[in-house]
């Protein structure tokens, strides 16, 4: 009994334990990851090939999930407003639903989705098949070869997608609310110009740019650790999108709690 | 010249490597012999750098890799090629690709200079014409004789091979090892082999080490592996054989 006891104390401990030396592991990966981000020089050419990845073709996805998103914020908020005659007011609330929420949180998920588990996946295969020690024998820094050009491209394509999701999403909006509901078509914009100031934006965009460097972060870090194995790719990819998108629905509470 | 010293290392609380001694001298080539799973390849990243030891030194050239960092590190990594068992060949880019990688990053050659050591480098292995393939398009052996053209045109001084012939079929392992006496004619680099092909590499090697359970159990020329009665290292040899 006692012994059992103090087997799973030992056990929690460890644990514990584990859990600190991880943490403090993902975070030696980024500052090394940020401190080669400084040190030139900077491979601009996988840069870009990377924001072509993470960003251009994630925009298809991207607009189709703003344009339903904005559709059905629209569609919720009209029946709610309608009760209390507010309809006038269905152009700034969309508008300030996508800016401040919407459009950074559920396009940093949707990329996470699609891009995330790919680069965790692609680095992964790279760690198990010994390209990552290849180019580590070839005196050659893979952080700046794999991990910082992700970081950046993260940091550049994310804000960009969550501006495309806003604007497919008021627009979306705009064809449930003024041609499919009969919200003045001046009504819903003008509204919006009054009660939208470059702050909203701005925050809007600020979190964004935090989301893309934790989901590149992450991402990278899982496969950059990736145990040897087809599971062990697989339970790298698992967890960096699980981890990914837990982290930025937390961190876009604190942000917001800072923020706004 | 490598020579270890004391070399200890734990992998998830087995101890893996018991207290390695040996040294390689310079244009030697050291072949590494030993059951799978007894440390063979972990020896083999400590002495590039890639693991560290949890005790001993590592001294390339009188330089110990295992507590260099930094530049200091890439200093002494550039003078390694080391050829992975699956050739660890960049599957995203083409052989070319592949073969330039190191010399566009590590060097100011000019493009012309660079294709023209590429497409030598892959004449020498054997492989004219593969320059634009992919590595999922080619065979076990072509990937490592593209590996060893990767290693090979940054002129390494020190070579490493992790069982450069396994899972070949017995005609490419010739080549392969032919090719890698070959190399050692030309270049006289210093090198270790991990290999289980005992008769073909006696004649390549002027060292053999049997490593056992995480220690160095015998060490001698071809000559002196072939004339041995020790046990374990015979028993070693005669399976190889068998």
């Amino acid at each position: 009994m006692i012994r059992g006891i103090a087997n799973a104390i030992e056990g929690l401990g460890h644990c514990i334990l584990s859990s600190i030396a991880n943490l403090g592991k993902t975070g030696v990966f980024l500052g090394t990851s940020i401190l080669y981000t400084f040190i030139p020089p900077l491979k601009i050419s996988r840069v870009i090939k990377q924001i072509s990845f993470i960003g251009f073709k994630s925009s298809l996805i991207v607009i189709l999930t703003g344009t339903f998103t904005g559709m059905v914020i629209t569609l919720q908020s009209y029946y709610g407003m309608e009760k209390f005659g507010a309809e006038a007011l269905l152009g700034p609330a969309v508008a300030l639903s996508l800016i401040r929420e919407l459009g950074p949180v559920i396009s940093a998920l949707m990329v996470t989705g699609r891009a995330g588990s790919a680069l965790a996946a692609e680095i992964g295969i790279m760690r198990i098949s010994e390209q990552i020690d290849a180019m580590e024998v070839m005196a050659l820094n893979p952080y700046r070869y794999l991990i910082v050009p992700n970081l950046v491209a993260g940091m550049i394509s994310f804000p960009l997608l969550a501006s495309i999701f806003n604007v497919v999403g008021i627009y979306g909006g705009y064809l449930v609310g003024v041609q499919l509901l009969g919200v003045s078509e001046g009504g819903y914009f003008g509204e919006m110009i009054n009660f939208i100031d470059m702050k909203e934006i701005r925050f809007g965009l600020y979190k964004s740019l935090s989301f893309g460097l934790i989901v590149t972060w992450i991402c990278c870090y899982k496969g950059f650790h990736a145990t040897y194995g087809a599971e062990g790719v697989s339970k790298a990819t698992t967890e960096a999108v699980v981890t990914s998108s837990v982290l930025i629905l937390v961190w876009d509470y604190f942000l917001t709690s800072v923020l706004f | 010249m490598i020579e270890v010293i004391d070399l200890h290392k734990s992998l998830n609380g087995v101890q893996v490597l018991k207290g390695i001694n040996f040294k390689v001298d310079k244009g030697d080539i050291l072949a590494l012999m030993g059951k799978s799973g007894h440390g063979k390849s972990v020896l083999l990243k400590h002495i590039v750098g890639i693991m560290k030891p949890d005790r001993g030194n590592i001294l390339i050239d009188g330089e110990d890799i295992s507590t260099s960092r930094g530049t200091a590190l890439e200093r002494l990594r550039e003078k390694f090629g080391f050829l992975f068992q699956g050739g660890a060949l960049f599957d995203s880019i083409n052989v070319f690709e592949n073969v330039a990688f190191p010399l566009r990053e590590k060097t100011r050659m000019h493009k012309e200079k660079i294709r023209e050591k590429v497409l030598r480098e892959l004449e020498q292995v054997g492989l004219p014409g593969v320059e634009n393939k992919y590595p999922a398009e080619l065979s076990g052996g072509m990937k490592k004789r593209v590996a060893l053209a990767r290693c090979l045109c940054t002129d390494p001084e020190i070579m490493l091979f992790d069982e450069p012939t396994t899972g070949l079929d017995p005609v490419t392992a010739r080549s392969i090892n032919s090719l890698i006496k070959e190399t050692h004619d030309r270049i006289r680099f210093t090198g270790v082999m991990i290999t289980h092909d005992i008769n073909q590499v006696l004649s390549i090697v002027q060292k053999v080490a049997v490593l056992d359970a995480g220690t160095i159990e015998f060490t001698g020329t071809p000559e002196e592996i072939r004339a041995t009665t020790d046990p374990l290292v015979r028993q070693f040899f005669n399976d190889y054989n068998a």
